[in-house]
């Protein structure tokens, strides 16, 4: 079983449509983890059946008693996140900057604070339209932990790999560089880079490869929209060259993503797309450079 | 006043929204726009600016102090976040995961973890005429955004009056970088395209905002492409749409090449006028 992780840095750069094809043309042989669960996407595309679903727990949360509160202001004191503002005379936790360290309830004196388990989000497995499985997720509003949900979906996706003997996990990642995207990296076998030629585009991938880097991950990239700019997209393949990247693919600027999105369709499913041949080759170049 | 400029999904064009009305404001007045995406900040690529000052940011971590430790174990039992463990006879703290809370070291009987600065990223100050551009970049490895989130606000807060309007550009999504980045605005520009995953994300940043408590109005972006279930859906919202930016290869090259946009394309123009005279509006209403 080998794990393949879609980045890119940059959002919007087609993570997402490109992780989509691949899981259709992989079809049964794939385990889809969608692990972007800030903004999960993907199922737009898959028609997940929702068959399994369970809350997610992580963090804490202080709650006071007033009844037991004293007001002597201890917890206030040493929250570090100001966290226990008064109001109205009361001391009262304000959810979404506590942290749930739990400092507060070891110096209260009176024990009037307890602190209790978050839901922050849940988590799913699916047959997805392909007959394959989806394990996904949804980050509740403002949630803390969205690595430890990452964590989770890609854990559960690669047992349910490992039972079923499935060929490939593939993950579409979120943006960024932070707790998420280290979540949905770490342990993977292979990444795929998604870039456009921008300059925040290559600026983005230069710093999510540096941390690909610290993971000693083979990396691939594939240039989406190539022919938006054919300057900073002949940047790009230096920049692969330099370091070694195989460049999977260049894709062209094409708007049937989008049609094909509108309908529900990832693009290779798109009667009336150009990129098919493109993206086949692609998915199969991925294949190659995992096995070699 | 703070204006956030925010999207559930990424690369919707928070960053052109950004850097165009910033650099259209600061035509008729001082303007500051801070880059909080700290991740991947990318509005200082289209902002040609002096820079003034620079300074290192850190977050505040445990250090073990070997000598003074008697192993007792209370350090590892306040941590909720499993940031400091007992290995043997050695204390290991792991920095990527401590939240800088300071339990282990204010109850630690021998003071045996004093709290030490670890440098997490780096501020940078640049001015442009009525233009004042703060950016910070998370150095790479560092998983944690929301301190130097927090920092770079701090830092706005006190270098520059209340009554200078300030362009926040935040983060991609709905977790807790993008709360940090939007907590104090007073308004919020959500950004979005007019497809089924611009709509669905526009769902979930709508029901951040909610929970928040903020104002917040939808800027379409790409307007033309896709569907128009994103309007039937603010229509049946009650949520303003501040402007649509037209879906136009020509934008997408002019960004591609680190480029404004609102000074070549009289649409966007005409788009962004709207967008500036809202925000000047409501600028008049909360100083009254």
């Amino acid at each position: 079983m080998k794990e393949i992780v879609v980045i890119s840095g940059k959002g919007g750069t087609g993570k997402t449509s490109i992780t989509a094809s691949f899981a259709v043309l992989g079809g049964n042989n794939v385990v889809v983890a969608d692990c972007d669960v800030d903004a999960a996407d993907m199922h737009l595309l898959m028609q997940p059946d929702f068959a399994q679903q369970e809350d997610f727990y992580s963090g804490e949360l202080a709650v006071i008693d007033q009844d037991k509160c004293t007001q002597c202001g201890d917890c206030a004191n040493v929250c570090r996140y100001g966290a226990i503002p008064i109001v109205d005379g009361e001391y009262i936790v304000d959810a979404l900057s506590c942290e749930g360290c739990g400092y507060c309830a070891r110096v209260c004196p009176t024990q009037a604070i307890t602190n209790i388990d978050l839901m922050v989000g849940k988590w799913y497995v699916s047959t997805i339209k392909t007959g394959g499985v989806m394990v996904h997720a949804k980050l509740g509003v403002g949630a803390d932990n969205s690595g430890k949900l990452v964590a989770k979906v890609k854990n559960e996706a690669k047992q349910i790999a490992a039972a079923t003997n499935n060929e490939y996990i593939i993950v579409d990642g979120s943006p960024g560089i932070g707790c998420p995207v280290v979540s949905s990296i770490s342990g993977a076998n292979f990444v795929v880079l998604v870039t456009e030629p921008s300059v925040s585009g290559l600026h983005d991938l230069k710093r999510v490869y540096e941390l690909v880097k610290k993971f000693k991950i083979k990396a691939g990239c594939i240039i989406n929209k190539a022919d938006i700019n054919n300057e900073v997209s002949g940047e790009i393949e230096k920049f692969l060259e330099k370091e070694n990247i195989a460049h999977i693919s260049s894709l062209p600027y094409d708007e049937t993503f989008t049609e094909a999105m509108t309908v529900g369709k990832t693009v290779v499913e798109y009667e009336k797309n150009k990129l098919n041949n493109s993206i086949v080759e692609s998915w199969e170049r991925v294949q190659l450079l995992i096995n070699n | 006043m703070n204006i956030a400029i925010a999207s559930g999904k990424g690369g919707t064009g928070k960053t052109t929204l950004s850097t165009n009305l910033a650099m259209l404001l600061a035509e008729s007045q001082k303007v500051v726009l801070s880059d909080l995406d700290v991740e991947e900040p990318n509005s200082g690529l289209f902002i040609e600016a002096e820079l003034l000052h620079e300074e290192n940011k850190f977050k505040m971590i445990p250090e073990w102090t070997k000598d003074k430790c008697t192993l007792c174990g209370i350090c590892q039992d306040v941590c909720n976040f499993h940031a400091v463990i007992q290995l043997g006879t050695k204390i290991m703290v792991f920095p990527q995961l401590c939240h800088s809370c300071y339990a282990c070291s204010e109850l630690c009987p021998t003071e045996a973890l004093p709290m030490i600065p670890k440098k997490m990223g780096v501020l940078k100050h640049f001015n442009s005429g009525n233009l004042s551009f703060i950016e910070s970049r998370l150095d790479i490895g560092e998983e944690q955004a929301v301190p130097l989130i927090a920092q770079t606000i701090q830092y706005v807060n006190e270098n520059f009056s209340d009554n200078i309007i300030r362009i926040y550009d935040a983060p991609p999504g709905t977790s807790c970088p993008v709360i940090e980045a939007t907590k104090d605005a007073d308004f919020v520009m959500l950004v979005t395209e007019p497809t089924p995953f611009g709509l669905h994300d526009l769902k979930l940043a709508m029901e951040t905002m909610r929970e928040l408590k903020k104002d917040f109005g939808v800027v379409v972006n790409r307007y033309g492409i896709g569907n128009d279930d994103v309007l039937k859906y603010c229509t049946t919202e009650a949520i303003p749409i501040l402007a649509k930016i037209p879906n136009d290869r020509r934008i997408a090259e002019l960004y591609s090449s680190g480029k404004l946009i609102y000074n070549q394309h009289p649409e966007v123009r005409k788009q962004l006028d709207s967008i500036k005279n809202c925000i000047l509006e409501l600028n008049q209403m909360s100083a009254r």
